[in-house]
């Protein structure tokens, strides 16, 4: 058995546990850091698959940023655990059965029948010049520049959807113009009458001075 | 050397561990988020896996932009399970019926 066999089920085993362990743990924390463990391992996979670039962004962005946010507001919400847990047992002879019957179809059409090494052959490694980083940037900025545009106009959406859905609008610090607009000098003005007088000496501060 | 149908039996089984996950925790809104993400692995598993048999590094390309689009998902609905948390105090999905759908 060769070296990258062995990585690989390793790998697949650690994902299919991590997985596993996600979808039962009570503990929305804990599923969170099992998801975690699920996303490094398959940058592990992708790694075998010569992917180096999409296994650092799924680092980077998955487990630098999209988790930390998912833990973030797991951690920050006040969960009662209790109910949510309910009709777990009740559903999980259905489950069990649908994902059963996905796995069979897929594995009937995509299993080694149809696409094993006899049918699909293993690609010559490349050389260890070879950088998967300036292939995907010299396709992403030709071909595929347009989509890329479209990307960064996608997340600019998320981020200002996101500020908005979660900003609470009473403390917002948002212009009013018309309310500015139509203020008068009596809003902000107060005129004072009162008599001159000549201030008392306070002892306190004479006996100090 | 490991065949393409390993990988895509890879993503098969992640994949149906996390439609297996929608259905167990079909009250936490917190866990059906992450299941989301763990089909979207999964997707990404087979493309990735395509690509590098295919030797065509488009596939990795659109990997790319799915990684985009399901970061700026997760950030809207976190954002918006925020926003449910403050106003109903709660994240049980059968709790959420205001629509009477």
């Amino acid at each position: 058995m060769a070296i990258e066999q062995i990585i690989f089920y390793c790998f697949a085993g650690v994902l299919l546990f991590a997985a596993s362990m996600v979808i039962t743990v009570r503990n929305p924390v804990r599923a969170a850091l099992f998801l975690i463990l699920a996303f490094f391992t398959s940058a592990g996979i992708w790694l075998l698959l010569e992917a180096e670039f999409l296994a650092m962004t799924l680092v980077l962005v998955y487990v630098g940023a999209v988790m930390v946010l998912f833990l973030f507001v797991v951690m920050m919400l006040d969960i009662d655990l209790a109910p949510l847990q309910e009709g777990f047992a009740k559903y999980l002879p259905l489950g069990i059965l649908v994902a059963a019957l996905i796995t069979i179809e897929m594995i009937a059409v995509l299993g080694a029948s149809h696409f094993g090494l006899d049918l699909v052959a293993a690609p010559i490694p490349h050389a260890a010049d070879y950088s998967n980083t300036k292939e995907i940037g010299l396709l992403l900025y030709t071909v595929y520049v347009y989509p890329f545009e479209i990307a960064s106009v996608i997340l600019t959406v998320a981020i200002v959807a996101a500020i908005t859905l979660t900003l609470r609008e009473k403390k917002s610090k948002s212009q009013n113009i018309s309310e500015q607009v139509k203020v008068r000098r009596e809003d902000r003005v107060r005129m004072v009458k009162m008599d001159a007088v000549k201030p008392e000496i306070n002892e306190h501060q004479e006996s100090k001075s | 050397m490991i065949a393409l149908s390993d990988f895509l039996i890879l993503g098969a089984l992640l994949f149906s561990l996390s439609v297996a996950g929608i259905f167990l925790n079909r009250k936490n809104i917190i866990i059906i988020l992450m299941c989301v993400e763990l089909m979207l692995l999964a997707v990404n598993l087979n493309f990735v896996a395509f690509s590098h048999y295919s030797g065509d590094i488009a596939g990795q390309i659109f990997v790319f932009f799915i990684l985009t689009v399901a970061a700026a998902e997760a950030a809207i609905g976190l954002a918006i399970l925020v926003v449910l948390f403050r106003n109903k105090h709660t994240i049980n999905v059968s709790k959420l019926n205001e629509l009477k759908g």
